[in-house]
């Protein structure tokens, strides 16, 4: 009993951490979903449910849609590169493997922006990539790379590669590589060993990297801003034209409410299927 | 029937380490062939070379006739029982052994047959829908035995299957692998540092030591008539005596000269010419012990000895005995309620002796295969 007194003190200061700056702040923003707007930007006395309501008649499905899939496409191109670099970090020998996880983990002591912005002189009519993609003759000089949805998801891929990779490494580090092993010798060829046993040993691993991938691209806002197109507006774009153009903050918050719902709604799905496979997992235990 | 599994001048080594130095090995089909030798002596690697999952340096592996050396292992006819049995966890024990015929893209309804056939054969029919994680470990090994037979592998590769277990349940494991071996009769190649797995399955035995074989022969040729002192050691115990040929006696015998002893007779089935050093290997239960000297014989050698330690261990007792400059292990089984002569003891004097035919003149020695022997207690019981 005291024990447990103990743990639960020590889980305090986090709790108090998340409180205070998660819960709080997202509370605040649905309640100001359902305040009405004043003229000047600020919050007008009373309670309305007309701004959430107003929402389906603003245009939001083109954007709402295109955030989805572009989020979507970018976790399912994080997860087909990540997949075999968790793999090789996992095999490489000690030595190698720091060195492979140092090179993931590098391009973080580069500040975020920095690193989009690179990406626009990267991707510029004028800049290398370009040059040498006419030269090799695999791009048309009129071609362009930037401000399109191309470039969102090149670079939402390239800024969220090393959340997908870090989670699947870390499940494949723990795996059992003589299971592979046993898959071919059973007769498996090598990609179906991959796709029968490492990806069902990672599969924690590889959970954690959607989420972790999915999430945060849902809630974009630079990327679009910096290297998107007129047309590859996303959800967070408009989050912030809202605050910063309309200064409509209730509008803002109506329309977050409904980015978190549709973020909340596939993570608790995951949480509760995680929960419902445990428990007679381990009632079978005690009975065997 | 020829061979069947063949390894033909292998090598394989791992940076510095030469795992396997140069073998050469023929397994008939059918066999329940065993690779004895200690840890780190290469036994696993040669089965991983049979598996396909090293590549020899020098070199082939030839199955049923053809070269099978560049083969990846999902293109051999052959499979493993790993020494960890690397079960899948995320898969039942049904889907465990069908995982090689869905591989395979065989029948459903074939499939359905012959994994029912194998849960039968193994008795674990109610199991069937439990995860490795749920089983015992003596479960685990006959789902592993079953999801590699369910193929009907040209050679199953076995990699000491039984150390996991204790010894109990090792024992009955042993009875149900040589059933299962008679019932399938497919090629066994058996891995193992344990002798007494080895003598009690095998046909042969090739016993390996630093990545070369030692000897190849049935389990009673290779305890008979142990060719080097490491086969002489590793398998059971055995005294070394070291000595020099004096001269030959009439057919194949010789007299060997050893210091501070007796000169001894000696079976010279290997020819060694008088004023050679030879050793001479006798295994203690071999040489019999009493307080009385026995009657003399041309093929006897006696010694006169002292008790220096006796090592009681219920079916037989141990005894190290003083025998001029050597130390002699003696194994005697004892029969409480038919003694012949009171009990011997620490400090008495006794008789050793053996018969010419049991004591084997080796042809390589290397002084550290001693140490492989059970030590003779040093300096107990003198004053
Ligand atoms: N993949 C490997 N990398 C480096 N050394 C290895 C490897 N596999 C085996 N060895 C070395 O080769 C030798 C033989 O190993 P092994 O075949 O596993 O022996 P055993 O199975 O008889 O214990 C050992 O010294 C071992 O350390
Ligand atoms: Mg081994």
């Amino acid at each position: 009993m005291k024990k447990k007194i103990q743990e639960a003190a020590l889980t305090i200061p986090s709790f108090v951490w998340l409180l205070l700056f998660f819960l709080v702040p997202t509370l605040l923003v649905f309640v100001l979903a359902f305040r009405p707007p004043d003229p000047y930007g600020g919050i007008g006395p009373g309670w309305t449910t007309a701004t959430i309501r107003d929402l389906a008649r603003h245009p939001y499905w083109v954007i709402a849609w295109r955030t989805l899939w572009a989020s979507a496409v970018t976790t399912a191109i994080c997860l087909a590169l990540a997949l075999p670099s968790g793999y090789a970090v996992a095999r490489a020998s000690p030595r190698r493997r720091n060195l492979l996880l140092m090179m993931v983990i590098v391009p973080f002591w580069t500040s975020f922006l920095i690193r989009v912005f690179a990406w626009r002189s990267l991707l510029h009519p004028e800049g290398p990539v370009k040059k040498i993609l006419v030269l090799l003759g695999l791009a048309s000089p009129q071609t362009p790379l930037l401000y399109n949805n191309a470039a969102v998801i090149l670079v939402m891929t390239y800024t969220f590669l090393p959340f997908a990779i870090l989670p699947i490494y870390a499940a494949a580090e723990k795996f059992d590589f003589r299971l592979v092993e046993a898959a071919r010798d059973l007769g498996a060829r090598p990609l179906q060993a991959f796709r029968k046993v490492f990806l069902p040993g990672v599969r924690q691993g590889v959970v954690t990297a959607v989420l972790i991938v999915l999430i945060p691209a849902l809630g974009s806002y630079v990327i679009p801003d910096l290297v998107g197109g007129p047309s590859s507006e996303m959800l967070g774009n408009k989050i912030a034209q809202r605050v910063f153009v309309d200064r409509n903050l209730p509008h803002a918050s109506a329309l977050s409410v409904v980015l978190i719902l549709a973020v909340l709604a596939p993570l608790l799905a995951v949480l509760f299927r995680q929960r419902k496979k445990e428990k007679p997992e381990i009632i079978l235990e005690e009975g065997g | 029937m020829g061979e069947f599994l063949e390894f033909r001048d292998v090598a394989k080594a791992f940076g510095p380490i030469q795992a396997v130095d140069g073998v050469s090995l023929e397994i008939k089909k059918g066999e329940f062939f065993s690779l004895l030798g200690p840890s780190g002596c290469g036994k696993t690697t040669m089965l991983r070379l049979a598996a396909g999952f090293e590549t020899p340096d020098r070199g082939r592996v030839f199955l049923d006739g053809a070269d099978i050396t560049g083969l990846p292992p999902n293109r051999r006819r052959v499979n493993t029982i790993f020494q960890s049995y690397a079960l899948f966890p995320h898969l039942s024990v049904w889907d465990n052994i069908a995982f090689g015929l869905e591989v395979a893209k065989r029948p459903k309804a074939e499939i359905r047959r012959e994994v029912e056939a194998m849960l039968r054969l193994i008795q674990m029919e109610d199991q069937a829908g439990k995860k490795p994680g749920q089983l015992s470990g003596g479960q685990k090994q006959r789902v592993a035995v079953a999801r590699a037979l369910v193929n009907k592998p040209q050679v199953l590769l076995l990699d000491e299957p039984l150390a996991a277990l204790d010894l109990k349940l090792r024992q009955r494991m042993l009875i149900e692998l040589d059933m299962i071996h008679d019932e399938v009769g497919i090629t066994f190649l058996y891995v193992t540092h344990d002798q007494g797995e080895a003598m009690s399955l095998s046909d042969r035995i090739a016993v390996m030591d630093q990545g070369r074989i030692e000897q190849i022969g049935t389990p009673a040729e290779i305890y008979e008539a142990p060719r080097t002192s490491f086969v002489a050691a590793f398998i059971g115990d055995t005294n070394f005596l070291e000595s020099e040929v004096a001269d030959g006696l009439d057919g194949e015998y010789c007299r060997l000269r050893i210091s501070g002893f007796p000169d001894v007779v000696a079976y010279n089935d290997k020819g060694i010419r008088p004023g050679h050093p030879v050793f001479l290997s006798v295994r203690p239960e071999k040489i019999r012990i009493s307080r009385d000297r026995p009657l003399p014989d041309t093929r006897i050698n006696v010694a006169p000895a002292k008790v220096e330690d006796v090592i009681y261990l219920g079916p037989t007792t141990k005894y190290w005995v003083r025998a001029g400059g050597q130390r002699v292990l003696v194994l005697r089984q004892h029969f409480r309620f038919f003694l012949d002569e009171k009990p011997i003891r620490w400090k008495d004097d006794v008789w050793i002796w053996w018969h010419g035919d049991d004591g084997f003149m080796l042809e390589g020695f290397r002084k550290g295969d001693e140490k492989l022997v059970a030590s003779p207690p040093q300096k107990v019981g003198e004053e």
